[in-house]
C-alpha cells in the first residue's frame, strides 16, 4: 500500500474590513443590541489599511515568507514593528485586499447573485487582470456590472446584503429565495465568501506546486460554513463547487465538519483514501469565515489596539501517494478523542497526543514540533483569552511530566523547544494545527525536522447537538526515501518471481 | 460570560435561591475567571447578557482555590485538575476570584 504524502500546502489571507463591520457577529450583534455604542463609533479608526494588514509580522509567517520562529525575535507588539521587505505573495499563497475579494464573490456566483456597481467593476476587472493566477476562464465569469439604481433597489426592497470597499457601497448580494431562511442574502454572501476564499487558496496550490487540476481527483471541503437550502440546510457541496473553480473535471468532492477540528479529520480521510489506492491525489481545503472577522474587537477597540482579526484565512493541501520525498503522514499514528474520552484538558491531552504515541513506542518528547491551536497570541490575549499556543504547549509538557517523560521544571520551557508562537487569525478550523504544514513540509524537504504532531480541537457544544468535545491527531514525518524504494524493489522482485515460476512451469512442460 | 450560561443561572438563582448556589468556575485565565466572578455577584460588567444590572451575590470559587480542591477525593483532583494545576498561573486566578468574592458576595 503506498503511504500518504503532503505533496503541497497553500495558504491565503483576505483582507476584509468592511465584512467586520457589516458582517461579523460581534458587530452585527452589537448594531442589534445597543446600535449607537461607543464601541460602534470608534470601530472605524481601529480598521488597518491592507499595507499595514499585509507587513503585519504573523500574516507574512501564515503565507510563507518568514518562519513562525522568527516572530520569537521579532519586536513587539507585532502591529507596531510590520515586517521590512513585507510581500503580498509568499512561498505558500498570498495577502488580497477586500476589492479584489469583492471581484471573486462575482466570480463564484453561479446563479446571478452578486451584483457589483459599473465603475467598481470596471477597476476591480483591470485590477484583476494584473492577478499572475487569474485566468480567461475567470474573468469571463467577472459578467456584466449593475447600476447604483439596482444595487439600491436590491437593497432597500428586496433585502440583498450590501458589498462596501472603502465605505462605499460597491455592490450586493442577493437572496436565493424568497423567504427559505437557508438562502438568505446574508447565508449567500459567508457562502460565496467561503467558496472564493477557498478557491484562491486552491489555485495557490495548483500554481506553486505545479499540478494540473485535471490530477485531483477528490476534494474534501472542511470549513464552518454550511450550504444547503431550507429542506436539506447542510447539503452541500462545497468541495465539487470550489473544484469547477479550478476546472478540475477529473475530480469529485464531499464536505466534512467537526468545527475547528474538522481539517485535522479532513486531513487523515485523505490520508486513508490515498494509502487504500481508492485516490490518487485528494485536496483538502476550507475559505474563511466572515462572521469571525472582529471577533474580539470590543477588547481591542477597549485597549486601544488596531482590529487585528481583519482577515479572512484560507487553506489548501494535496494529499498524494508517496513520491519518495515528501513528507509522509503517518497513518499508524493518529489521535482520536473517543466519545468516552471524557471532556477534561487531562483526557482530551492523553488522547490527542499520548495515546496515540504510545501505541507506537514513542514519547512525548521524541516529537519535535507540536502544532495545536496556533491562534495569534496578540489577539487573543488582550480578549483575556490567553495564549492559546503556549497553554497547549504547557498541558503537553504537563503530561509528558505526569508520565515521567520530562522533569516537573521543564514544563514551562517546553514550547521553546517544542513549539512556536501563534501566527495564524482566528478563524476557527484556520489555526487548527494546519498553518504549520506548509512550514514543517519545507523543514522536512530540507531535513531540519523529522516529525511533528498535528492536533485539532473542535467545541462541539457550540452546536447544541451534544456536550462532547472533539479532537483528532496525526504525526507527519520526514520521508526517508524507502517507502517509494521498497516499492520498487518489491515490484521488481514480483517480476523475477513470476519469470522464474514461468521458466520452472516451461521447464515441467518440455520435461 | 456566555450569555446562555447568564439566562441559566438567573433562572436557578430564581428557582433555587440564590443563597442555596455555589458556583464553580473552570476558566483558564485570572482575567476572564474575574470577570465570570463578577458577572455572578455585582452583575454582567459588559453588559451584554441578561445578568446586566442584576446583583445576585452568588457564592463564587474557582475549581483552583483551596476551599474547592480540599472538598475532593484528592485522587480525583488529581486525575481531572492535576495536569491543569501545573499548567495555570494558580495564584493569580485565586488573586482574582477570591477578590471578587470578598466584594461582592452575599453568601
Amino acid at each position: 500500500m503506498p503511504l500518504p504524502v503532503l505533496k503541497g500546502a497553500a495558504y491565503a489571507l483576505i483582507h476584509a474590513p468592511q465584512m467586520l463591520i457589516h458582517m461579523g457577529t460581534t458587530q452585527s450583534g452589537e448594531r442589534y443590541a445597543n446600535p449607537d455604542s461607543d464601541y460602534l463609533k470608534k470601530l472605524p479608526q481601529h480598521l488597518r489599511e491592507f499595507d499595514a494588514c499585509l507587513a503585519y509580522p504573523p500574516n507574512q509567517v501564515f503565507i510563507g515568507n518568514a518562519t513562525p520562529f522568527s516572530l520569537n525575535e521579532a519586536a513587539k507588539p507585532w502591529y507596531e514593528n510590520p515586517l521590512p521587505g513585507a510581500s503580498r505573495f509568499g512561498a505558500f499563497g498570498e495577502i488580497m485586499p477586500e476589492d479584489e475579494l469583492l471581484g471573486w464573490l462575482k466570480i463564484s456566483d453561479a446563479f446571478d447573485l452578486v451584483m457589483l456597481e459599473e465603475s467598481f467593476h470596471t477597476a476591480i476587472t483591470a485590477k484583476l487582470q494584473q492577478h499572475p493566477l487569474i485566468n480567461d476562464f475567470d474573468l469571463g465569469r467577472l459578467g456584466k456590472s449593475a447600476t447604483q439604481a439596482e444595487i439600491n433597489h436590491q437593497i432597500n426592497e428586496v433585502h440583498a446584503e450590501p458589498l462596501y470597499y472603502q465605505f462605499n457601497l460597491v455592490g450586493c448580494v442577493k437572496r436565493a429565495h424568497e423567504y427559505d431562511q437557508a438562502l438568505t442574502a446574508h447565508v449567500m454572501t459567508e457562502n460565496l465568501v467561503a467558496k472564493a476564499t477557498a478557491t484562491i487558496a486552491l489555485k495557490n496550490l495548483l500554481a506553486k506546486n505545479n499540478i494540473a487540476p485535471q490530477e485531483i481527483d477528490y476534494l474534501i471541503e472542511c470549513s464552518e460554513e454550511a450550504c444547503g437550502d431550507m429542506n436539506q440546510r447542510g447539503g452541500g457541496n462545497f468541495a465539487k463547487a470550489i473544484g469547477e473553480m479550478v476546472q478540475a473535471v477529473r475530480a469529485t468532492g464531499i464536505d466534512m465538519r467537526g468545527f475547528c477540528a474538522a481539517p485535522v479529520h479532513a486531513l487523515v480521510t485523505a490520508a486513508a483514501l490515498v494509502q487504500a489506492g481508492v485516490y490518487q491525489n485528494v485536496v483538502v481545503l476550507a475559505g474563511g469565515a466572515t462572521a469571525k472577522l472582529g471577533m474580539n474587537g470590543r477588547d481591542h477597540v477597549k485597549k486601544d489596539l488596531p482590529l487585528l482579526e481583519d482577515v479572512i484565512g484560507a487553506f489548501a493541501f494535496l494529499v498524494s501517494a508517496d513520491d519518495g520525498l515528501n513528507p509522509i503522514i503517518r497513518t499508524d499514528i493518529v489521535g482520536r478523542h473517543l466519545i468516552g474520552s471524557g471532556s477534561a484538558p487531562q483526557a482530551v491531552m492523553q488522547a490527542l497526543v499520548l495515546d496515540p504515541l504510545q501505541s507506537v513506542g514513542l514519547t512525548i518528547p521524541q516529537v519535535q514540533m507540536y502544532s495545536a491551536e496556533m491562534q495569534n497570541p496578540e489577539i487573543t490575549v488582550p480578549a483575556g483569552a490567553g495564549d492559546v499556543p503556549l497553554a497547549n504547549y504547557k498541558m503537553i509538557a504537563a503530561l509528558a511530566a505526569m508520565k515521567g517523560m520530562i522533569d516537573r521544571s521543564e514544563v514551562n520551557s517546553f514550547g521553546e523547544k517544542h513549539g512556536m508562537p501563534g501566527f495564524a487569525p482566528t478563524q476557527g478550523h484556520i489555526p487548527s494545527g494546519v498553518p504549520f504544514l506548509g512550514h514543517a513540509r519545507t523543514m522536512m524537504l530540507a531535513k531540519e525536522l523529522n516529525n511533528t504532531m498535528i492536533i485539532g480541537k473542535g467545541s462541539l457544544f457550540l452546536g447544541r447537538m451534544t456536550n462532547l468535545f472533539d479532537g483528532v491527531s496525526f504525526v507527519m514525518e520526514h520521508n526517508h526515501g524507502q517507502g517509494a524504494a521498497q516499492e520498487g524493489v518489491s515490484k521488481d522482485e514480483v517480476r523475477v518471481l513470476i519469470a522464474e515460476a514461468l521458466r520452472s512451469f516451461a521447464a515441467t512442460l518440455l520435461a | 460570560m456566555d450569555l446562555e450560561n447568564q439566562a441559566r443561572i438567573k433562572e436557578f438563582a430564581a428557582s433555587l435561591g440564590a443563597e442555596n448556589i455555589l458556583v464553580i468556575l473552570g476558566g483558564a485565565e485570572a482575567e476572564a475567571a474575574g470577570l465570570a466572578a463578577e458577572t455572578v455577584t455585582a452583575g454582567d460588567p459588559t453588559f451584554a447578557g441578561p445578568l446586566a444590572g442584576v446583583s445576585l451575590g452568588l457564592a463564587v470559587y474557582h475549581v483552583l482555590e483551596n476551599e474547592i480542591k480540599s472538598e475532593c477525593d484528592a485522587a480525583v483532583y488529581e486525575e481531572q485538575i492535576g495536569m491543569m494545576e501545573m499548567v495555570l498561573d494558580v495564584e493569580a486566578i485565586q488573586k482574582e476570584v477570591s477578590s471578587i468574592r470578598v466584594q461582592y458576595s452575599k453568601f
